[in-house]
């Protein structure tokens, strides 16, 4: 009896060991965790890019309102995909968007591209050194980051937000963050 | 060929991978410089995830080593430094996880492992010795054998 145990032993640590590595496979390795998540966002202060003739952008412009951070580049093929969606979700006026444009190498190379495709942003900062994009953990573009009323980062998506994503994941997220801060 | 063989191994040990770190980037304090190519060497770039930052050519790699030097400057610690970048991008930047209970299996696991090994090894031929000199105390030959066994040894002497 206990010799038979024995010998099943390896074959069970084996299949521990399998299917560990098996659900370990089916993850997506550039999913990183939202370190950000029930956290301020981080303090930046960015300047206007260039034909804005805003102040920037900066953390402090945040609090008050539920909205979108949205990280882009015009270098970023995603970016341009995602595109015509923010356009659409800025008409509708569901919720304020920001936009960090992340390094831009060509100082005219974000503004171009967003006087020729629309513009979709409330407050536009320019972070061509990635002070901004590493203070929020962006690995890459496009990122959006809902934050809540408080100024506290509640969700991060990583890639193109779309239709989709939208009225099943981040629709409901706003919602639920607009009826907290109502009660 | 072996004087050949030996200056390309030579070569190629003192060759080492080439730096990514842009001249532009460097401090001039070299104290500062030597400290900041130590931790980007334990932080992983983030694009290309099995890099460290002090290796990778990309872009965010880049930024990322100019935050470590700035922040060097501006003087943070080491500690510091890491823990910035791991309270954004979480411990899996770190290229040696550090110890802890969730990653114990992880550092301990091995050499647990070898030790069960061991044991059982040791368990096994201890029972093996016993099983040939203990155990059922072998019988004395039969008259039989003993002739057998005679004709044998004679034979071989021959």
């Amino acid at each position: 009896m206990n010799k038979r145990l024995l010998f099943v032993l390896p074959l069970a640590v084996f299949l521990v060991l399998a299917v560990y590595f098996a659900i370990g496979l089916t993850k997506d390795p550039r999913k990183l965790p939202n370190m950000l998540a029930g956290k301020p966002v981080p303090a930046f202060a960015l300047q206007p890019i260039k034909g804005r003739d805003d102040k920037g952008f900066a953390s402090t412009d945040l609090p008050g309102r539920v909205s979108l951070v949205n990280i882009f580049g015009s270098w970023c093929v995603a970016c341009q995909i995602e595109h015509p969606f923010l356009m659409q979700l800025a008409a509708s006026g569901a919720v304020p968007i920001h936009g960090i444009d992340w390094r831009e190498v060509d100082p005219d190379a974000g503004p171009d591209w967003l006087k020729k495709k629309g513009d979709p942003y409330e407050l536009v900062g320019d972070d061509p050194r990635s002070k901004a994009a590493i203070a929020f953990g962006v690995t890459g573009a496009p990122e959006t980051f809902v934050v809540d009323r408080q100024g506290v980062v509640r969700y991060k998506h990583v890639g193109p937000l779309n239709e989709e994503i939208w009225r099943d994941i981040v629709k409901p997220i706003i919602d639920k963050l607009r009826a907290e801060g109502a009660s | 060929m072996f004087r050949w063989l030996v200056l390309i191994l030579a070569l190629a040990v003192a060759d080492g991978p080439a730096m990514a770190v842009n001249p532009s980037e460097v401090l001039a304090d070299p104290l500062l410089e030597k400290r900041a190519r130590e931790i980007s060497k334990g932080l992983r770039c983030v694009v290309c995830q099995n890099q460290s930052i002090d290796d990778s050519d990309a872009t965010l790699a880049r930024d990322l080593r100019v935050l470590v030097r700035e922040r060097l400057v501006a003087g943070d610690s080491d500690q510091d430094v890491v823990d910035y970048v791991v309270s954004r991008y979480g411990e899996f930047v770190l290229l040696k996880p550090p110890f802890k209970f969730a990653t114990a299996v992880l550092w301990v696991g091995p050499a647990v492992i070898v030790l069960a090994a061991l044991a059982a090894m040791a368990a096994f031929f201890r029972r093996q010795r016993r099983g040939a000199t203990g155990g059922a105390r072998p019988t004395a030959l039969s008259d039989d054998e003993r002739r057998r066994l005679d004709a044998l040894m004679k034979d071989d002497r021959t």
